[in-house]
Parts: structure tokens; sequence; C-alpha cells
């Protein structure tokens, strides 16, 4: 069995505000193909103020998309629509004390029924392209979907790129076969065969064991000073896209070309986390001009690595 | 412990006469059984002894049949892998889609190697078609692999006609009979059967030791080389104290063999019965006409497997589930799949697996704390209405999926 918080086991033992809800005027009805779990959220939002008054739900699904609902019904009441949008899946997960990764997807799940009901209310149509694979690496909770679309979009050719990218096996590491097959999948697609023998090795340095201190080099012809306020800068610049997800990131420390980030909020264990940072990985190269690893790691031990 | 322990498929409490025999093999005769001194010198009976009660189980007609393994799934993994490296020309293997992973896993490995694997369709009952089946077989294929009963449905599988058809086009037969053998009589010399795997803690045995049965003259290439131990077909010093424990097993099982197809039995059915009156809108998957003693499997509608379970945990009573939250996988079980189950029952399917341990006033408590459980979770459900389910409940739930 799962390794659930006791707030996941009492939230799904005696779920809140099971069940219809009498005068709702917004319902949200969403599934996850990914486990064929689904939702109905119902809202009762007072037209003049747009303040949830009150919010039940009906759920076909497993322990924790029955607690993520109950969860989430609780979290939203009183809220107003806009507040209400800005409760991301993270919060649900947090509220929870955690859910393991192969779980997360039930509080996304959540999340979309309310952005469902809030554009029911609204008379907008809620469409969504977020596409959900196999669960390839568990440290990470990076599938299959990210990984492909990673590789694509990046000509990636090997595991330790993919690591560099999305994070995904950068952990225990015994998803590197996985990794490997669908490289083999996607290479074969544009006519290349994927070269296991030319593998690096050693192979990749996992991210939780940064290397010794050693007198970092500048080898793009800046003074360490300068490096790293450049660093500083980048981040800067792409902390504002981040908040706005309700995320943040700092920096923690720069080894040679190890820039270390810690990553909060909605980031931390969000499947997109692994996107996120091969984005600013690629902004930080170009502005440094210099091969740069943006590694994220954990300031302190938190409850969300639980069972990972 | 308390509790009522449902979940025998998965595996099964070691049987506390089972645990007394082994004992000696760790603190006094605990010698290398290749030894000659004293501390090894009654090992190898012992585990003479044990192969003759394996033997005597089976039914095979020679106890060097007998072959320890550490696993079913090493003995699956051995008898498959053995039979393409004794036919390497032979480039195809015919399995069923609802093989145990063990089997199914390793032949969709070998079919990215370049085998051609046939994975015989199941029908809604899961039951095979012995004509496609023969129009298969040919001088190409090196194995035929074909569980004897399903795990989760309990289901049987006509091996023994099957091994016969094999035989007659000369092609290799083994099955993975880790939920038969214990459960029903096997009569290994006078069938056609190859390879057979059995798994020790699945009769009451502990986990860790397995068997590979290889029938005489079957052409053998081993997984491990490197010592003469079973005849130099499986190296590595026997786990003695386990293969005293699973020949004990084998033979409180023979002794038990009777028990198990009439008062099991007979609580297994009194559970469905109760479970079907009082429960709306479930149903026992795959053909229970022709299905092991001792499982039932109920696809409650509407519901999901892993709810069910925790509440049934609460409860005190251990079962198992079908559903694709409990692997963290995308895909309800590819057994309820291969039947054609409807996603929104194959996600409520529940395994109850007795054994001769239970009572029949445990039966009488999970009759009893089945129906509410099952009523609390449809309560929660967005398909139930009232009094049963929604009208049209595709139409009147349809979410949009992501």
């Amino acid at each position: 069995m799962w390794d659930y918080s006791d707030t996941v086991k009492e939230h799904f033992f005696n779920p809140r505000n099971a069940g219809e809800v009498a005068a709702a005027n917004a319902t949200g009805d969403v599934g996850s193909i990914s486990c064929g779990d689904a939702l109905r959220l119902q809202l009762k939002v007072n037209p003049d103020t747009e303040v949830i008054e009150d919010s039940g739900f009906q759920t076909f699904g497993c322990g924790s998309a029955i607690a993520s609902s109950s969860a989430l019904t609780e979290i939203i009441k009183g809220k107003t629509l806009d507040e209400a949008l800005k409760v991301s899946n993270q919060d649900i997960a947090d509220y929870l004390e955690g859910l393991p990764p192969e779980k997360m997807h039930c509080s996304v799940m959540g999340r979309e029924a309310l952005q469902a009901a809030i554009a029911d209310y609204r008379g907008e149509v809620w469409s969504d392209d977020h596409e959900e694979g196999e669960l390839i690496c568990k440290c990470f909770a990076i599938d299959a979907v990210m990984i492909e679309d990673t590789i694509r979009a990046n000509d990636l050719s090997s595991v330790e790129d993919v690591t560099n990218y999305t994070k995904a096996g950068g952990g225990c590491s015994s998803c590197h076969e996985g990794i490997e097959e669908i490289l083999t999948k996607v290479l074969a697609e544009q006519g290349i065969e994927f070269d296991a023998d030319s593998a690096p090795k050693p192979r990749i340095q996992p991210l939780s064991e940064p290397t010794p201190e050693t007198p970092p080099e500048a080898p793009s012809g800046l003074s360490s000073f300068q490096r790293i306020k450049k660093i500083e800068e980048v981040i800067a610049k792409v902390r504002p896209v981040l908040q706005a997800d309700h995320g943040d990131i700092e920096l923690i420390d720069v080894q040679d070309n190890k820039v270390m980030v810690h990553l909060v909020g909605a980031c931390a264990g969000c499947q997109m986390a692994g996107m996120t940072l091969g984005g600013i990985q690629q902004q930080l190269m170009e502005e440094l001009g210099e091969f740069l690893h943006l590694i994220p790691v954990q300031k302190k031990p938190v409850s969300a690595a639980k069972g990972a | 412990m308390d509790g009522i322990y449902l979940d025998n498929n998965a595996t099964t409490m070691v049987d506390p006469e089972v645990v007394s025999e082994m004992l000696p093999y760790f603190t006094e005769q605990y010698g290398n059984p290749s030894s000659i001194h004293q501390f090894g010198n009654k090992v190898g009976h012992a585990i003479k002894k044990a192969r003759g009660q394996i033997q005597d189980l089976l039914g095979a007609e020679y106890d060097s049949e007998i072959m320890f393994t550490s696993c079913g799934s090493e003995s699956d993994s051995t008898a498959i892998l053995s039979a393409i490296k004794a036919y390497p020309k032979r480039k195809e293997i015919i399995t069923t889609v609802v093989e145990h992973p063990a089997v199914l896993e390793l032949c969709k490995h070998l079919e990215k190697e370049g085998y051609t694997v046939h994975f015989l369709d199941v029908d809604s009952k899961g039951r095979l078609d012995l004509d496609v089946y023969q129009s298969l077989l040919s001088p190409s294929v090196a194995v035929v692999s074909v569980m004897w009963a399903n795990n989760e449905t309990g289901n049987l599988f006509p091996v023994e006609q099957m091994a016969e058809m094999a035989r007659e086009a000369n092609v290799l037969f083994h099955t993975d009979a880790v939920q038969v053998v214990g459960k029903l009589p096997i009569d290994l010399k006078n069938s056609k059967i190859d390879m057979l795997s059995l798994s020790g803690h699945k009769l009451h045995a502990p986990k860790g030791i397995g068997v590979l049965y290889l029938k005489r003259g079957t052409r053998f290439r081993p997984l491990l080389r490197g010592g003469h131990q079973e005849h130099g077909r499986r190296a590595g010093t026997e786990n003695a104290a386990s293969i005293v424990g699973l020949g004990v097993a084998c033979e409180l099982a023979k002794k038990h063999m009777a028990y198990e197809n009439s008062e099991v039995k007979a609580l297994r059915d009194r559970l469905q019965e109760s479970i079907l009156d009082a429960v709306p809108n479930c149903f026992v998957t795959g053909d229970p006409e022709n299905r092991l003693p001792n499982t039932l499997n109920i696809a409650f509608e509407y519901i999901e497997g892993e709810a069910i379970l925790m509440l049934l945990n609460k409860d005190g009573i251990a079962a198992s589930s079908g559903s694709a939250c409990m692997s963290g996988s995308l895909e309800p079980s590819h057994v309820m799949r291969a039947m054609d189950i409807p996603f929104t029952a194959a996600h409520g399917t529940v395994r109850f697996s007795l054994s001769r341990y239970n009572t029949p006033e445990d039966i009488d408590k999970v009759i009893e704390a089945v129906p509410p459980i099952m009523a609390k979770l449809r309560k929660l459900s967005p398909y139930w209405g009232d009094n049963g389910p929604v009208e049209n409940p595709g139409e009147a739930f349809a979410p949009t999926y992501a």
C-alpha cells in the first residue's frame, strides 16, 4: 500500500463536502487519463461578491483522489474565484502533508476540476493541453510524455542529456533502461539509431551528491564575482515568471560549472520543474557563454520527498 | 495476528509446522550440503527428502526432475530463456495476454530482441481459443508458456490438453503453475508438460524458494552456471532451510487437498453468493465454472479498488485489487482489460483469495463488512445516484479527460 500521510488517510476516511451542492451554479467534470479517475466539483458562488459559499465533490477514484477532492473543497470555501484560481496542485498536496510521486496527478486533477468549474460559471469552455504519460522517473516524478517532448525539442541523444534537461534519471538511476527505450524510439523517428555504446562513462553524477569544491574557473573570461553576479541576474529575470505560477527559485551556490538552486512553492515536486530548469539552464548558458549544469538542491528535507 | 487474511494468491502465511522443521537448518545443520563434515552431512539427506515430497505432490516420475530456484519468476525466466537457447533457430514464442508479468514482460522484452511472440487473446470470460493456438504451433516455435491458473480470476487454462497439442507439433511446453500447486491435484508423469514453475510462498512455505520442474529428457540450458548444484542446472548454494520448508509444505498441501476443494471452496462460494445478493451492480469476473477453489474476483461498478481496499483494511480485512492506482500504472489490470471489462468496473475489481486457515467466522465478518463499504464509496461516486447508478452513467457524467 502507498505511504499515505495521516492527513490523506483522515480525509479519505472522513471526506469533507462529499456529495452534490444544493443550488450549485458551477460544475467542473474532469478525469485523469493516467489512472481513470474522475471528479465532479460543484460550487455555489455568490454572484455579487464572487465568493465561493459552498463546494462539494463526487469522485470516482482511489484514496488519494478522494482525499485531494476533500482537501480542495476545504481550501476554496470562502475564497473569491480569483483567489481560488491561485490554488495550485502543490497547495492541495501540501494541505494533505504530501502525496506519493505516483499520486501527484490526483492533486492536478483537483486543480483542473476547479479551473473547469470556474470556467463553467463564467460561461467559458475549459480545455486542457496537459497530457500525462507513464511515470518513468519516480524520484523526480517525470513522465514519458515530458521526456519524449524534451528529447524532440532539444535534439537530445543520451540519458545524461535527458537528466540534464528534465532531471529524470538523476536520482536512483533505475529508470535509465526506460529512458534509453524512449531515446531509441524518438531517435528512430528521426532516422537516428540510439548509440548505447557511446554513453559517457562514468555515468551521471547523482544529483543529490554535489562534488567537492574546487576553485572556480571562469571560462567565460569573467571574474568569479562577475560570473556569480551574472548568474544572479539571469535568475532574477526568471523569478517573476515562476512567482506567477506560485513558485520561486533561489540561488544557493556555484561550484565549477554547477549552479545549485532551490525550487520552492509550486515548483518543488511539480512535473514541470524539470522543464523549467532546462529553460533556465539554457538562458544561463546563453548569457554566460559557457556550459552550466543547473542543479536543484534541497535546502532542508521536505515532506514532499516522502515515499520517493 | 488479528485481522482476516483473504490475499492468499499474493502470498501465504508460513505454516507453523513448516517453520519448526526449518529452524534446525539455520542454527544446527547450517553446513554447506556439499561438505562432508558433521555440520552439513544431514543437509544433503534433508534436501533429498524435500525433493521427494515435492515430486510426490507434483506426481513427477523422477525426483531429479525437481530443480530448486529462488522463486516462481526465476523458474519462468529460466524455462523460457533455456528453450530459446536450446532451439536457437526457432524465433517464435506462444503465450497469452493474461500471463503474470514474470512471463509477459520477459516475452515483450524478447520481442524487442527480434522474437515473434504470439499473445493468445481471451474472450469476455477469460477463455482461450484452442483453434487459434493450434494454428500457431509450428516448427518455428521455441516454446509455449501458458499459466495453469490465473492469479487474478483463478481461471484455469486447459494446459494438459495444450501440452499434448504442443508435443504433437514437437514444441516445448512450459506452464506457470504457481497458483495451482497445492490447490489442485497434479499428475505430471502422465502429462506432456515439459516444464512447470512453482513458488513456495503460495503454498505456506517461505518466500525465496521456487521450483522448475523439468521433465527428463527436456533440452535445457542453465540460467546460472558455475556450480554442480541441481546437477549443474542451477548454480548457487542450496537454500537448504527453505527447501526443507517447501518439502514439508508440499506434504501438508497434499494432506489438505480434499479440504481445500470442499471446505475452502464452500467458504468461497458462500462469500460469493452473499456479496452478490447484498451488493447491487457487481459481478464475478472470468469463468466462475472453471476456476481455483479459493479465488473470488468481483467487479464492483462505479467505485475504485484502492479505495475499497483501504476501507476493508480499516475493518481488518486484507484483499487485493486490479485497479490502476494500486501499481501507479496507467491502466487497470491487463487481465480485466483483456476480458473487455468496462473501465468503470475494471477499476473496482477486488480479489478475495482464501486458504485453509480461513474460518466460517472470518467469512461472516467479511460478508457483513462489504455492503456498507460499497455503499459509502458509491455515495461519493459521480456515477451513482440516490438508489443506484444514475441514468445513462456515460452521458450524465462525461468528464474532460486530461
